[in-house]
């Protein structure tokens, strides 16, 4: 069956993708990222560490030749240090597939949606292929499809939290609305959320916390792998409709 | 012998002196930054990596030196 992830015209083999902040350290990222067997991974933009230069360096761990390194805004709360993160992503060495991140409150890190809509349109202008953490609003997402965006990526929940998706009704209306790569970022606890996700018809998840954070990440890893592919091949299959009442699986005739 | 003359510089958020007249490829190397792997903005213009050689520091510079770590 070919089913491939496209996202700004690059193919992708796996629908997930992987955050790689939270673990413990450099190698059990690695290992959890390989498990997952994600091609994207979402990466920060920080300070160099003068002092202690035997700091290892992502880039030694896991190969952006291999693995397609998705530079982050975390941590930005306006356009401006937004703008500035990517392009300096840009400049490391030729990013320009990068996701969007403008949060306007520090307790539940919700995204300020406006300052997103702007940043959105200048990086696009710049020739950025952006994909774009955002509220669940449709019609915010039809405004940043609107504005250049490569990807509308709606949270679950909160970042971090673990909840779940929270309005299954909005992502399904935002599916319908687009032909872009909708993708949910944010919020997802466990592998039956990234299941659900891909059910609504949502092209792909990017998960962090839920890995980093499980007692044992590199099974959660495997878990949430295993999850996207039976999510989406189920979305694919066509589910049954709801019933109110039940309908016998076996056949009536010839009951003894 | 003349004196070398120092200049105050802010590196990453830190002050540093170094020598007046150095050039920021001479800081790259002397801090073994691997350059492939980071970019550079002085007084929040990014530089092309290619230049280094023929920027001059000069006292009060800023500079920030970023690379990717982990992230969600």
């Amino acid at each position: 069956m070919s089913d491939t992830f496209v996202v700004a015209n690059k193919k992708f083999k796996s629908r997930l993708i992987v955050g790689t902040g939270k673990y413990k350290n450099m190698k059990e990222c690695a290992k959890a990222v390989k498990l997952s067997g994600a091609d994207i991974v979402t990466v920060a933009v920080r300070r160099v560490n003068i002092v202690d230069k035997k700091k290892p360096l992502l880039m030694d761990y896991i190969d952006p030749k291999k693995i397609t390194y998705l530079p982050n805004t975390a941590g930005c709360f306006n356009s401006k240090d937004a703008l500035r993160t990517l392009r300096l992503a840009r400049e490391i060495g030729g990013w320009k597939l990068v996701k969007l991140e403008v949060l306007g409150d520090k307790q539940n890190l919700f995204p300020e949606m406006i300052e997103t809509l702007n940043s959105t349109e200048i990086l696009a202008k710049e020739g950025f292929k952006v994909m774009v953490y955002c509220n669940d609003d449709p019609l915010m997402a039809k405004r940043l499809e609107n504005s250049g965006a490569s990807a509308i990526m709606p949270l679950a929940a909160p970042i971090g939290s673990g909840l779940g998706i929270l309005n299954k009704i909005n992502i399904k209306i935002i599916r319908a609305q687009t032909k872009l790569p909708l993708i949910i970022d944010a919020g997802l606890g466990q592998a039956s959320d990234a299941t659900i996700a891909m059910e609504l018809g949502c092209d792909g998840v990017l998960v962090n916390t839920a890995i980093a954070g499980a007692k044992k990440p590199f099974d959660m890893a495997l878990a949430f792998k295993n999850a996207v592919i039976a999510g989406r091949q189920s979305y694919l299959s066509g589910r049954i409709k709801k019933n109110f009442l039940g309908a016998p699986s076996s056949p009536t005739k010839g009951i003894i | 012998m003349k004196k070398i003359k120092k200049i105050k510089i802010n590196l990453n958020g830190k002050t540093k002196l170094i020598n007046e007249n150095s050039k920021i490829q001479t800081l790259i190397t002397d801090l073994k930054i691997p350059l492939k792997k980071v970019a550079i903005e002085l007084n929040h213009e990014i530089l092309d990596k290619k230049k280094l050689n023929k920027i001059k520091l000069r006292n009060n510079d800023k500079i920030e030196i970023v690379h990717f770590i982990g992230g969600g």
